[in-house]
């Protein structure tokens, strides 16, 4: 042995078994998120997780903040369904407030979180999709998404990261586009929907990748926190829309999927069924916005003067307008004090706020329950003994988003 | 039927007068044990079939400098499925010898809930099978959400609190 000889790491030739860096920037993890996987030829035997790549803080600048300015935060959230986290908050601050908001406002809002669910589960499911071999549904569905972002931006005037909506309702009424728009989605969503589904729900290629990849037990799945379709698949009923209502879902009629067995065939069927209930909700609380007739199809936000901004040619001639208006950018509302939490059925799961206000202008402390935080940690029990090509299945069905993990 | 009343009996017929400070704030029950008894009571939440709250929903920590003895809180939300009823449950430790016992065995979930916590808090939870951290960086050697660690440097001179108080 000389000094060009290459030196080997102590054990490594007698190592059966090879170590293998999935991420943090592979491309099949769809996230900045890192997995090392031991591995027996094809076979995992462990993997060890790693997050906080992405990690911003939010929970400490969000202690400096007044509530307004929080909203930005929660769009870097789950950024793919980024107006549910933006309402999840708004309900949160308003339910600190005991504000009482219009049912008008009530259904605009759940139109808005129930399109973001939509293209939260279409990015997933074509996704998974994606990673069995199929590119063509990823890129059909991505024009409808493409939609709903027209439809975003026509009401807040940004598309990926909204902060869509202020404390008390909306920043302005929806304008005829939007509901043009609206009208567009559901007239030709359903037909696309369908092809998508009948591209992959009785693929035999498609099947035979997932059915019975990362299965949990119910019994598990509860255990380990799992919430959202990821819960459902696995055969429990438990969503947040139907366990506490909020924003009026109780005056909507809608079914809960739910799967059987928890692997990433049930998780896409029931994404896929999630989306047929959205497009029925969406279309209930769009007639019932039709019916506000005269002022009342005016109605878009509540009347809190501390906390939603004034209009701007109030603004420019009244001198109490002028007066919310630099008190609430300045951020010098003393926030009642009280501790609430408040969870909303986000794209991957319940999402929780826990708001704790010591009276002062900005939070004592406030919490994000990120649900796909929580159930990432089951990842090694779900793909262990399974092989690495579906372990990369079983990532994209959980449907994990780095956002929203990292916080 | 399953109610806050009924709760914070059973509780009480439980554990005396160590679950105390029994509030509802917005409907939820929240009430706090001595530390050494989160165990015994998220058990009992759990095993007794009247209560029945198996999911543990959420778990984090909050800050109090001015709690002299009792500066941090960790803080349970509990929920009961089948009868849809959430708790809060808090216990305090003084942030000297902050020893609380790990849920882990009772909550799969727990693990990284109780990482995050003793990543920006420094809640020692004793029993955790991985107590590190987890968000932040390794070699980080301080808690950085506790409240000591303000978020902009003081000493910024361009910024007057009493304009912009925050």
């Amino acid at each position: 042995m000389n000094e060009h000889h290459i030196k080997l790491p102590e054990g490594s030739i007698e190592k059966q078994t090879t170590t293998l860096n999935l991420g943090p920037t592979h491309p099949a993890t769809h996230g900045v998120f890192q997995n090392i996987l031991e591995l027996d030829g094809e076979r995992i035997i462990s993997a060890e997780q790693t997050v906080g790549y992405i990690h911003r803080a939010f929970e400490k600048i969000a202690e400096r903040r007044p509530l307004y300015q929080i909203t930005p935060l929660t769009d870097r959230l789950n950024y793919c369904s980024a107006p549910i986290n933006n309402m999840g908050w708004h309900l949160t601050c308003e339910k600190l407030l005991g504000v009482k908001i219009p049912k008008r406002v009530d259904y605009l809002r759940i139109i808005i979180m129930e399109l973001a669910r939509i293209s939260d589960h279409l990015i997933c499911n074509s996704i998974v999709g994606v990673d069995t071999g199929a590119y063509t549904g990823f890129l059909y569905v991505m024009q409808y998404r493409e939609l709903i972002y027209e439809i975003y931006e026509e009401v807040c005037g940004s598309r990926l990261t909204t902060n869509i909506g202020r404390i008390g309702g909306f920043e302005r009424n929806f304008n005829n586009t939007a509901f043009e728009k609206l009208e567009k989605f559901l007239n030709e969503y359903p037909a696309v929907l369908k092809e998508f589904e009948n591209l992959f729900a009785r693929n035999r290629i498609f099947m035979e990748r997932t059915i019975g990849v990362g299965p949990i037990s119910a019994e598990r799945a509860l255990n380990y926190g799992f919430t959202g379709p990821n819960l459902r698949a696995a055969g429990v009923d438990y969503d947040v829309r139907v366990h506490t209502p909020y924003s009026s879902y109780e005056d909507l009629q809608f079914d809960i999927p739910v799967g059987s067995t928890g692997d990433c065939y049930d998780r896409f069927l029931v994404r896929n069924q999630e989306m047929w209930q959205s497009l029925s909700i969406i279309e209930q609380a769009y007639r019932k916005v039709k019916e506000f007739k005269g002022k009342d199809a005016e109605v878009f936000h509540a009347d809190v003067p501390e906390y939603y901004l004034p209009e701007k040619k109030d603004v420019y001639t009244k001198m109490e307008a002028l007066i919310w208006h630099f008190k609430i950018i300045m951020g010098e509302i003393e926030i009642p004090p009280g501790e609430v939490y408040q969870s909303v059925e986000g794209g991957n799961g319940e999402l929780g706020f826990y708001l704790i206000s010591d009276g002062g202008r900005t939070p004592y402390r406030l919490h994000f329950r990120r649900p796909c935080f929580i159930y990432y940690q089951a990842y090694e029990e779900l793909t262990k003994g399974s092989m690495l090509s579906d372990a990369i299945i079983t990532m994209s069905s959980l449907n994990l988003i780095a956002g929203e993990m990292d916080a | 039927m399953l109610t806050n009343d009924s709760i914070k009996q059973q509780l009480i017929e439980k554990f005396g007068d160590q679950v105390q400070n029994f509030q509802e704030p917005y409907g939820m029950l929240t009430f706090e044990a001595p530390k050494e008894l989160n165990l015994k009571v998220l058990q009992f939440l759990y095993d007794e079939a009247s209560l029945g709250f198996r999911f543990l929903t959420d778990l984090q920590a909050v800050h109090y400098p001015d709690n002299k003895g009792r500066e941090l809180a960790v803080v349970y939300h509990l929920h009961n499925l089948v009868a849809n009823v959430r708790i809060r449950f808090k216990v305090f430790t003084d942030i000297q010898t902050p020893d609380v016992y790990s849920a882990t065995a009772l909550f799969s979930a727990a693990n990284w809930m109780e990482r995050e916590t003793y990543d920006f808090y420094g809640v020692n939870f004793v029993g955790h099978p991985n107590l590190k951290r987890i968000l932040n960086v390794d070699e980080l050697d301080y808690f950085p959400m506790r409240k000591e660690y303000p978020l902009e440097e003081q000493t910024r001179v361009d910024k007057d609190d009493d304009m912009f108080g925050r």
